[in-house]
């Protein structure tokens, strides 16, 4: 009995979060802290053009003025800014011409983190960019995208040679002076994945971009730009991970999406940051702006999300549907465990005629964390026949947990037709125990359990992450019940 | 196959079961009646190991295996099947994911591979006809919007599917229509065989008129006070179980 349980202890211990190691590389990081002239180092380090150090400055000189929100339900310890490092990159060459010129540790990394980065990528038919610290190290793929006309490239790259591109949209969808997160990230956005997707192009793979952060005491910056160009199709993957650190660590990015002209934007991400420890020591402070445009008449677009990382989630992937008869989704399932706490949703901003959106949030609390859903439904004047549907579902596991639900609603046309459901549950003892009467343990039927009831959720994942979403779910959890 | 000895077993401090003795022997189908409250489904609870009941005194034996020692799942997959009185409903999750993992661990622990999709699949439609199971049933989560009477059949059903080595069904009965209740019961007839063997929990001898018993035992205020065989449960049918508490109230006075 005594060695079983040993071996329980060891097995979720273990496990606890596999991602945690930490990668031993020649890393090239400027000074701590933050003013004009890490600014302008950044700048000249990625060899931007002048407009680029311009829209920096201006929201370096923006964030200044603002102070950190403090509206949503969570408890943020002080940042000290001036204590980061905001640019890191693996050594070696700046630029890599082919795979063979890449760190080996490096490309060590990516396989441990199951990350195709060459010939398994064809396999899967997944492009892929992978982003450690503040550098992106490899996109695959890019030849094969080429014939098609799609760019999907760093974003470093994509200011040297796409500069058109990105100074017509970059900070189109959110400005710097959005919100303060979103400010420091224009200031000082490492790199990031750009991606352009022509007219009537239906990307033939999935794209996909690894973020990982490895470098101590540095804060991660990306910065994610993709355009739907008229009747185009994509669909486009985000993973994250980081190594166990005592201290936290800060991320904060930017994705901005726009579609055109019936054009469909489907953007997918698996969250994983390291979410500190058992007593809540250490983990990745997660404060994301990510908000998509549905420009074009018919045009959608569809955030999906599964979030059991970072020790603090502050996130709301939101559309704006200006186009007639554009469409918004969003899928969440949002796990916290021991003390983590996310207060994450969705905005849906009706402007054109016969939007519609449709909110799925399904919250998992366990442990001592704390999971919050914020939502906001706004139907303009303009938006005749909007139509919204949200459910906003919350499972309790354990009795220490909280799950708290705040939607917010702004109808002004009267058209409009708006749904709002919302279910609070718990595990029960009784489902558990009728799994194990049949012969499944209890981590199983928590699994089997969880699974079910962010079903809606996962199936709107690409099928690998789907799989790859459920292991982590249940691994996220280990631990939590019995 | 089954030994319980001295039984006492409480929950939340007060004495449910006190001093239960009971074997069944493979081959065997035993009736438990008594009157609500006399702690019939508390003695399901212990042999399947629910945890809200403590067990203060005595010894179950399974197979030659101190019963008390396992977690539930490892009696179920030892063979112990329990038809829950009020069977849960599990959102979201299909009949069958739940059956097929279920089916799997079970093989597992007899040292059998898990089947195949395939493979389950055409057990699955095996199984169904036995009980005559609707095949959209099967298609939904589990237990999700079944009524009263399709759980119970979906119980039966599971018992089919993962061949348990002893069956208890605690009251299947209640909520059955006639015709439910005689397809249930051809079920459990057609499952039984010598090797196996069978607990059936009632308030009520109908059931017992479909599944005849070997012995049918009394439990009144957490004892056996009476066992005999099947014509026990027509006498008390009869005279209904006041009969019995006067004789039994009696003794003890």
């Amino acid at each position: 009995m005594a060695a079983e349980q040993d071996e329980i202890l060891r097995e979720v211990t273990g496990s606890e979060y596999k991602y945690g190691f930490v990668t031993d590389i020649e890393i090239e990081t400027i000074p701590k802290g933050l003013n004009e002239d890490i600014i302008r180092m950044i700048s000249a380090k990625k060899e931007e053009p002048e407009f680029m150090l311009e829209f920096r400055l201006k929201a370096f000189r923006h964030w200044q003025k603002m102070s950190m929100p403090n509206w949503a339900h969570l408890r943020i310890p002080p940042i000290d800014y001036q204590d980061i490092i905001y640019y890191a990159a693996p050594r070696k060459k700046p630029r890599y011409n082919s795979l063979d010129e890449v760190d080996p540790e490096l490309l060590e990394t990516f396989n441990k983190l199951g990350i195709p980065l060459e010939e398994q990528a064809h396999l899967a038919g997944v492009a892929v960019d992978a982003v450690m610290d503040s550098i992106s190290v490899k996109t695959t793929f890019k030849e094969t995208l080429a014939e098609k006309g799609i760019i999907f490239c760093s974003m470093s790259e994509a200011i040297r040679e796409h500069p058109d591109l990105v100074k017509k949209y970059l900070g189109s969808v959110v400005p710097y002076t959005d919100n303060y997160f979103a400010a420091l990230n224009s200031a000082v956005f490492s790199d990031g994945s750009f991606c352009y997707i022509p007219k009537g192009v239906r990307c033939p793979m999935e794209l996909s971009t690894y973020f990982r952060i490895n470098a101590a005491n540095t804060g991660q910056f990306e910065r994610t730009l993709i355009i739907a160009d008229d009747d185009s199709y994509v669909s486009y993957l985000e993973g994250c991970t980081a190594p166990m650190r005592d201290e936290n660590q800060l991320h904060a990015a930017v994705v901005e999406l726009i579609a055109l002209n019936n054009a469909e934007i489907k953007y997918s991400t698996v969250q994983n940051w390291y979410p500190g420890d058992k007593n809540g020591k250490g983990g990745i402070y997660n404060f994301v702006t990510k908000r998509g445009i549905c420009k074009g008449n018919n045009s959608k677009i569809s955030w999906t999300q599964v979030e059991t990382g970072s020790a603090i989630t502050w996130k709301y992937p939101s559309c704006i549907l200006r186009g007639d008869n554009s469409v918004g989704e969003f899928y969440s399932v949002a796990l916290t465990n021991n003390y983590q706490q996310a207060d994450t949703g969705t905005k849906m901003i009706h402007i054109g005629k016969n939007t519609r959106s449709r909110i799925v949030s399904k919250g998992i609390s366990a442990g001592k964390s704390n999971n919050s859903y914020r939502g906001l439904v706004k139907i303009l004047k303009t938006a005749e026949n909007a139509r919204n549907f949200s459910q906003c579902d919350s499972l309790l596991i354990g009795n220490n947990c909280g799950a708290h639900t705040f939607p917010y609603l702004e109808v002004e046309n009267p058209s409009a037709i708006v749904e709002h459901e919302a279910t609070t549950s718990k595990i029960g003892e009784d489902q558990i125990f009728y799994c194990n009467q049949r012969g499944i343990s209890t981590e199983d039927a928590v699994a089997l359990i969880i699974n079910g009831y962010a079903k809606e959720v996962l199936n709107q994942l690409p099928m690998e992450f789907a799989v790859e979403a459920q292991k982590l779910l249940q691994i996220s959890l280990e631990g939590s019940v019995g | 196959m089954l030994v319980i000895k001295n039984l006492h077993a409480s929950i939340d401090g007060k004495e449910i079961l006190k001093g239960i003795n009971l074997e069944v022997k493979a081959g065997e189908i035993h009736a438990i009646m008594g009157p609500n409250g006399s702690g019939k489904s508390t003695l399901a609870g212990v042999l399947t190991g629910r945890d809200y009941i403590d067990v203060t005194e005595g010894e179950i034996w399974f197979e030659g295996k101190n019963l008390l020692e396992m977690d539930p799942e490892e009696r179920a997959r030892e063979g112990i099947f329990l038809s829950f009185q009020y069977p849960v409903e599990i959102p979201g999750v299909s009949m069958i994911s739940f059956l097929r993992t279920a089916l799997n661990e079970i093989r597992k622990h007899r040292g059998l591979p898990p089947l195949s999709s395939g493979d389950f699949l055409k057990l699955m439609r095996e199984k169904q006809q036995l009980v005559e199971m609707d095949a959209k049933l099967t298609g939904r989560s589990v237990n999700e919007g079944f009524s009263g009477g399709e759980k119970k059949r979906n119980e039966i059903f599971q018992m089919a599917l993962l061949e348990p080595k002893l069956s208890i069904l605690d009251e299947t009965d209640s909520g059955l229509d006639i015709d439910a209740l005689r397809i249930v019961a051809n079920g459990v007839n057609k499952l039984h065989s010598p090797q196996k063997a069978t607990i059936v929990i009632t308030h009520y001898q109908r059931l017992l008129e479909y599944i005849v018993p070997d012995y049918v035992h009394v439990l009144y205020d957490g004892k056996i006070v009476k066992s005999a065989g099947k014509e026990l449960a027509l006498e008390l049918e009869e005279k209904g179980y006041e009969w019995l508490k006067k004789e039994v109230d009696t003794v003890i006075e």
